[in-house]
């Protein structure tokens, strides 16, 4: 297969920059984050469920648009250019994807719909300590009579304060299992944390959270390969936003460069600035072909999938870090002013990056898929 | 029509594929070591076995030693889908390519640029047939990456040029026939508007050569001086003064070479190299943390490079391209493969800084890690292609 979008990815993506740059610009951000850090904007979602976002990945079978992972991978890219805030990621991109690799049919059924208006909204509670990672979880479900009972906490869980719904990561005796948790139920503490990027996280606490077992997400589906998949998705995906992050950051200070005059001169003219800016020019390069292969490798079932997901998020880390900090310097005294947007990018990028897993995690990650 | 296409590719592939197998020699399927293990043509040209002048004759008889040129100029006159197959049919058996050229790779894609159709009929055959040896005159001692400022003269003498100065990097020009070059026709023009490309035959009257011993130990790179060199006017390619179009084409084309594109060799991966030569830990992970990083780190960039130039190939094909691209390839591919050999000095350790005294037998590694400093410099240093990418991509302005 091409590595290249097709016509059809070309014009949603189009219709992406068009809303967001429209509707969510930068000053949006801003003004969500000076009205007390609001998580993001009513009616931007609305539009977004309008313009049929939500439903991008949700299967045919229960009304979707079965459009791809090529598709919101486009979205993502484009809401990391605007650092457009809303429920995509937490909910589609991580909810609607693990009830897409579920085999609870009757939970499908249940909860697609509302997911695709936008009316219900999935969050995943995943991380448990300072870092990502997905082999030791201290959260356990066990089974008492028809329900499981839940115990353990979780933190970094996104739009964790206006999810309804949380996606559970937990242990039932040796095996890992996702569970569907109404986020009313009785057990649970909700904290709400603000972050560098000023999105809305949660640390969440579950003490004897009764379930019923017909939420638990994998029937017969063993654990672990549902979790490397669903993580294949949230790696890819993450690394989307993250090129748009990049490629944002990198234009708004190219445009910096040809415009801001020292010494009488355009600064844009000095061969020390150039050379780091095509530097950072080449790596972003690199960065468009492994996020385009990791999202195309989803679509296809590729068996290395994973191993793509972990270099787009390794990749990614590595260059958002470089090109933000570049981004930075080379603005010199107003990059790091509030009044100018460019510290956003460094703030979002550094969130993004912890996001499952930075840069370390994941390159060592790939040493262990090819055997060192 | 789609069908019927396929169809008869298939059968292209089958017959290619099986003629292969059936001519091509055992011993010209194994990996090469040295640029010497090739067969460089030209007219002293000897061939190290039996095997490879078999193999040489046949792809000669059959048309592919140069499979996608035109058949009147010698070549098999294969479309670009059977071409590829070819080289995918040869890649997967590891078939040694039958002839290594200059004028395969650099000279001939010039000549059907900018050449007549008389030149052509009378060179690219001649290529293809491995009877010149054809060495590249660029670079000069005051004109490196400053190419254009480049002083060799060539004076109009009526029915001929009389051709006076000096070429540095002259790939094997001790051991050419021919030399393309690069030399100032108008000394009044602008400094990119008075070039010219000419070819000379290297046993001209005034033409001698001297090695240049490299760190690395060898001498793939000569110096060559011109002293009042008579050369036939008809053996300018292209337009007087127009010959800094045809330099720009082939540096475009030379840094495609350069940066990896077109390379058909698959390389051992690192790891693999780490994992024969040093100690694991009790999980089988490299016990040395700090290069085990390096090493993934490396590999991350180097497989998400060939993925890169895959898509800007692939983007190629949709109109989509800009031939400034080509130093980007250049810049970043040439620093890959100074990361890669410095990795391996580092797996190698003391091992790796054998040099002993024989340069043909000895010191592989640290003398292909000397060698590897020079591709950062040879074809446009790193610095020239940022140059190139700033103003062209970018846009940044220049003073």
């Amino acid at each position: 297969m091409a590595l290249i979008i097709t016509e059809e990815q070309k014009m949603l993506k189009d219709s992406a920059t068009e809303l967001l740059s429209a509707k969510a610009p930068i000053s949006q951000m801003r003004e969500l984050r000076d009205s007390k850090y609001t998580p993001f904007d009513k009616e931007l979602w609305e539009e977004m469920v309008a313009m049929g976002w939500t439903a991008l990945t949700v299967p045919e079978r229960y009304n979707g648009l079965d459009f791809g992972f090529v598709g919101l991978g486009q979205i993502l890219e484009e809401t990391g250019r605007n650092l457009s805030k809303s429920p995509l990621i937490s909910s589609i991109l991580l909810g609607a994807s693990a009830l897409r690799l579920s085999d609870n049919e009757a939970l499908k059924v249940k909860l697609f719909p509302g997911i695709m208006e936008g009316t219900s909204q999935l969050t995943l509670a995943i991380q448990e300590g300072k870092h990502h990672q997905t082999s030791i979880f201290n959260t356990q479900a066990i089974l008492k009579g028809d329900k499981y009972v839940i115990n353990g906490s979780k933190t970094m869980v996104i739009d964790g304060t206006t999810a309804n719904l949380f996606i559970v990561a937990c242990l039932v005796d040796e095996n890992y299992s996702l569970f569907i948790v109404d986020a009313k139920s009785s057990g649970i503490t909700v904290s709400k944390k603000i972050l560098m990027d000023s999105g809305s996280y949660a640390d969440i606490i579950f003490k004897n959270v009764e379930v019923s077992a017909e939420n638990q997400l994998n029937i017969k589906f063993d654990g672990r390969l549902f979790l490397d998949q669903l993580m294949t998705i949230s790696y890819s995906g993450i690394s989307a936003e993250l090129l748009g992050i990049c490629k944002q950051a990198f234009d708004i200070t190219i445009q910096y460069l040809k415009e801001r005059q020292q010494f009488g001169v355009i600064i844009g003219t000095y061969q020390a600035l150039q050379h780091r800016a095509v530097i950072l020019f080449s790596e972003i390069e690199l960065c468009k072909s492994i996020v385009l292969k990791a999202l195309q490798a989803i679509d296809e079932n590729d068996t290395s999938a994973l191993k793509y997901a972990h270099l787009a998020k390794a990749k990614l880390c590595k260059t958002a870090k470089l090109v933000t900090n570049e981004a930075i310097q080379l603005h010199g005294g107003i990059g790091v002013t509030d009044d100018a947007d460019i510290g956003f990018y460094l703030k979002r990028a550094r969130v993004a990056q912890q996001l499952f897993g930075d840069y370390n995690y994941h390159l060592d990650q790939l040493a262990k898929i090819k055997g060192y | 029509m789609e069908t019927k296409i396929s169809v008869s590719l298939s059968d292209f592939r089958t017959e290619t594929r099986a003629w292969l197998e059936a001519n091509c020699p055992e011993s010209m399927r194994q990996p090469v070591k040295d640029p010497f293990d090739l067969f460089w043509g030209g007219r002293n040209a000897k061939f190290n076995s039996e095997d490879q002048r078999l193999w040489f004759e046949r792809m000669l008889e059959k048309k592919w030693v140069v499979p996608y040129w035109e058949a009147k100029y010698g070549g098999g006159g294969l479309t670009s889908d059977e071409n590829n197959i070819l080289t995918q049919e040869m890649t997967r058996l590891g078939c040694r390519k039958p002839l290594y050229s200059f004028g395969i790779s650099m000279l001939g894609p010039a000549l059907l640029n900018f050449a007549s159709e008389d030149q052509k009929l009378h060179y690219l055959p001649q290529i293809v047939e491995g009877k010149i040896w054809w060495c590249q005159g660029y670079s000069e001692p005051n004109a490196g990456s400053d190419l254009a400022s480049l002083q060799t003269k060539a004076i109009d003498k009526g029915d001929h040029y009389e051709i006076t100065g000096s070429k540095v990097w002259t790939s094997y020009a001790d051991k050419s026939d021919w030399i393309f070059c690069l030399v100032r026709t108008d000394f009044n023009a602008t400094k990119h508007n008075g070039i010219s490309f000419i070819l000379i035959d290297m046993t001209s009257k005034g033409v001698s050569t001297r090695p240049i011993k490299l760190i690395s130990g060898k001498s793939p790179f000569c110096e060559t001086f011109f002293d009042g060199v008579k050369v036939p006017k008809e053996n300018l390619i292209g337009n007087l003064n127009e010959g800094w179009t045809i330099a720009k084409y082939l540096l475009t084309h030379e840094r495609q070479m350069i940066g990896g594109i077109g390379e058909t060799d698959v390389k051992k991966e690192v790891h693999t190299t780490a994992l024969e030569k040093l100690s694991l830990n009790s999980s089988g992970a490299i016990s040395d943390g700090v290069l085990r990083n390096q090493i993934s780190d490396f590999e991350m960039d180097e497989e998400i490079f060939d993925l890169t130039i895959q898509r800007v190939t692939d983007e190629a094909k949709t109109g989509n391209n800009s031939g400034a691209l080509s130093s980007f390839f250049k810049f970043y591919g040439t620093e890959l493969n100074i990361a890669r050999h410095e990795l391996l000095m580092s797996i190698g350790g003391s091992e790796a800084l054998f040099w002993g005294e024989n340069e043909k037998k000895d010191g592989d590694l640290a003398r292909k890690f000397c060698r590897s400093k020079g591709n950062s410099i040879e074809g446009g240093t790193s610095e020239i292609q940022l140059n190139i990418i700033s103003k062209l991509i970018l846009g940044l302005p220049t003073k």
